[in-house]
């Protein structure tokens, strides 16, 4: 059926590339990892020492956490929501594993993970009924329970706190497991999962009809809900994963930091934002990639721990310095991004629209 | 009769809750009924009051900002800062902190008008931002020593039992009420929460409201910023953090539609009202401040949430009558559908 569509488009493509490969999302990502390396430059010509293995295993271990919950809230900004209670969903599953965990010294890790992940699942799926059954817009429902879930921590913990030294001894050495060590560079367990979990949702999310569904309902909901797919159970869907990933995050918090109070988490659902934006997911739905924010995520983190190591720069420059970059990096692809996607789809109006449509058809 | 009562269907929900909770306030307390007590209940949000009306035009323009609770930490650290540094005087740093804020304002405004990016994103940088530029500032240091007279002008009463911050609260509300249902600039503000896209085509400048938007939500944080190190007598790089959140709930709460174009300030300061007697109230049965959020938390969802089910279960109902067509498969769109998004700009525009 596009053999006539695709007709003029492979003319004009002919002249520079055959098919052309370089989506604006993809520019965009590399953008993003050309930032990221100017970045490292910058840093190692100002910071004695900075090109070491430790900052490296650093950066990577803090930046796993914020990756994790990044893909969560882009799973949900996708489909035009936004999920502003992570930060309590990881308080709540660190507090509560850790509690556990401390009660039973011999739970199996997988089992611990699974209870964390199942914990945030529910706190998601509440969210989501309440969104997508209750229509109650998605920010209203989670500035709500970013109050209420932080409130049951509160009341359940009773001004307790956990302790490192309570907890077993595998959980304490979580983030320094290291699956390779590349000289003094070590790749952790906790980077590990978090990159996989992150390029498998990638995958789902490109080559499912799951995932071309939630692109759907994000980019346009009436007209979702006009071709017949399940809307609602879609955006709980979102939700739910959300959820299981913030409880996914929230272990990965536990394990860091071994001390969980009734606070921890507190923030991180601007910083889940934060770095979806950076990573170039639209906060309007429909468009974005887990990639993105995965780079996103590194981006922020590297900056928060390289710019904390320059010496004339106090840490309180860090917000600032990092506020400055998130409006940077937004004006920048409204400035750029709007001029090469309109040099993008232009010459290949014709290719883009049927192919699309295609793939839907035969999910 | 029944037209409006509809329209006003939000407004009487908030007043039968709001006397429902008065009600309770006053069994579970004899002193709560005195003049003292509602001052009081004032004074420890009023900043946050203040804030929530220009929220309201804000919201209801179909944007939002989320810098606010920063911005007012920001322009309190301009306060500190110049009057630490001691070269300028007092009222000159005041008067420079609040220009900060209409800056910062500014700042988010043309990056939302001019370049068109989404609010949410711009003053979540914002947020984030100023936040560090107070942190520069005043560092980990608390600086005070404040002079006399701005220290009585946070603290004691200036007109009978009412503080500065309180009379700025009432003025505000009453101006902004009058600018936004009496003003062309107010009637523009509905249209473009509306319908941006038909509000260009009918000749509003668009940009415009949203920038002088901005720039005043910019102007209103740094003023509450001020008011509230005054009331402090003391500026740290943490002030007013997180209160983003309270200050939007405040606003939603009102019935204001977060996407944009209805909702009045009669419900916001309904809203208010609701949540400072709440958290009164749940102070006399002693109840902490975290567990009253908590409520404050269940009260938002359920205010959107409770009218939906509703407005559900009525086209249920006549959907299940005799001699109906049957329902067209996205007929579920319309009635349970989140209250308007979409509405008779006139209409909305007009109320009140």
């Amino acid at each position: 059926m596009s053999g006539t569509a695709a007709g003029p488009a492979e003319r004009v493509a002919d002249g520079r590339r055959p098919r052309p490969k370089l989506r604006p999302e993809r520019l965009r990502e590399l953008s993003l990892l050309a930032v990221i390396g100017v970045s490292v430059l910058v840093f190692s010509q100002l910071v004695d020492n900075y090109l070491s293995g430790s900052f490296f295993n650093r950066v990577t271990t803090s930046m796993a956490i914020t990756a994790v919950l990044a893909a969560a809230q882009t799973i949900v900004i996708l489909t035009r929501n936004i999920d502003l209670s992570v930060g309590s969903i990881v308080g709540v599953t660190a507090y509560v594993t850790g509690e556990y965990l401390a009660a039973h010294q011999t739970t199996a890790p997988v089992l611990a993970v699974g209870l964390a992940m199942l914990m945030g699942c529910v706190l998601g799926l509440l969210n989501g009924t309440l969104v997508a059954y209750g229509r109650v817009p998605s920010i209203i429902v989670t500035l709500g329970t970013l109050a209420i879930y932080r409130t049951w921590l509160i009341d359940h913990a009773n001004s307790r706190t956990i302790t490192a030294d309570s907890l077993p001894q595998w959980l304490v050495e979580f983030p320094q497991r290291t699956v390779v060590s590349l000289g003094g560079l070590d790749i952790r367990l906790v980077l590990t999962v978090a990159v996989v979990v992150i390029v498998a949702l990638q995958l789902a999310l490109g080559r499912l009809r799951w995932g071309r569904w939630v692109y759907a309902v994000g980019s346009n909901p009436d007209a979702a809900r006009q071709e017949g797919l399940p809307t609602e159970r879609i955006t709980l869907g979102a939700f739910a994963m959300c959820g299981a990933l913030s409880g996914l995050a929230g272990f990965m918090f536990l394990s860091r930091f071994g001390t969980i109070t009734v606070a921890a988490g507190q923030g991180l659902e601007l910083a889940s934002v934060a770095a979806a934006v950076v990573g170039g997911v639209s906060i309007l739905g429909g468009s974005g990639t887990l990639i993105g924010a995965l780079l996103g995520a590194l981006l922020i983190d590297l900056l928060e721990l390289s710019l904390v190591r320059v010496p004339e720069i106090s840490v309180f420059w860090r917000d600032a310095v990092l506020g400055a970059l998130i409006l940077l990096a937004i004006a920048g692809d409204v400035a750029i991004g709007k001029r090469l996607r309109r040099f993008w789809t232009s010459p290949a109006r014709h290719s883009t629209k049927p192919p699309e449509r295609e793939a839907t058809t035969d999910a | 009769m029944r037209d409006r009562v509809l329209r006003w269907r939000t407004e009487l929900l908030l007043a039968a809750i709001l006397l429902g909770v008065v009600a309770v306030n006053v069994s579970l307390s004899p002193f709560y009924l005195r003049t003292g007590n509602f001052v009081n209940m004032f004074q420890l949000s009023i900043e946050k009051a203040i804030v929530a009306v220009i929220m309201t035009l804000v919201i209801i323009n179909g944007e939002i900002d989320l810098s606010v609770a920063s911005v007012m930490g920001f322009s309190a650290a301009v306060v500190a800062a110049l009057h630490e540094g001691g070269s300028v005087p007092f009222a000159v740093a005041v008067v420079v902190a609040l220009l900060a804020g209409a800056g910062a304002g500014l700042l988010h405004g043309l990056f939302v008008a001019r370049m068109g990016l989404p609010s949410l994103v711009v003053t979540i940088a914002g947020l984030i931002g100023f936040r560090g530029a107070a942190r520069v500032l005043v560092g980990d240091r608390s600086i005070g020593d404040f002079p006399e007279w701005f220290d009585r002008l946070g603290q004691d009463p200036l007109v009978g039992r009412f503080s500065l911050a309180f009379i700025i609260f009432v003025v505000g509300i009453v101006a902004a009420g009058v600018v936004l249902q009496r003003t062309a600039f107010g009637r523009s503000v509905y249209v473009i929460g509306n319908n941006a896209e038909v509000a260009r085509y009918s000749g509003i400048s668009v940009a415009r409201v949203k920038l002088a938007l901005l720039t005043t939500s910019g102007f209103v944080a740094g003023l509450a910023g001020v008011l509230f190190a005054a009331r402090l007598g003391s500026v740290r790089g943490n002030l007013a953090e997180g209160f983003e959140l309270d200050i939007i709930t405040m606003v939603l709460l009102g019935g204001v539609s977060i996407f944009g174009g209805s909702g009045t300030l009669v419900g916001v300061a309904l809203s208010i009202l609701i949540i400072l007697n709440l958290r009164s109230g749940l102070g006399l049965a002693n109840i902490q401040a975290t567990t009253q959020t908590g409520i404050i938390g269940a009260l938002l969802i359920a205010s959107v949430l409770v009218p939906n089910l509703v407005d559900r279960l009525g086209s249920w109902r006549r959907r299940s009558g005799p001699a109906v067509m049957p329902p067209p498969a996205s007929s579920d769109t319309g009635a349970g559908e989140v209250r308007p998004v979409v509405t008779d700009p006139n209409r909305t525009a007009h109320r009140g």
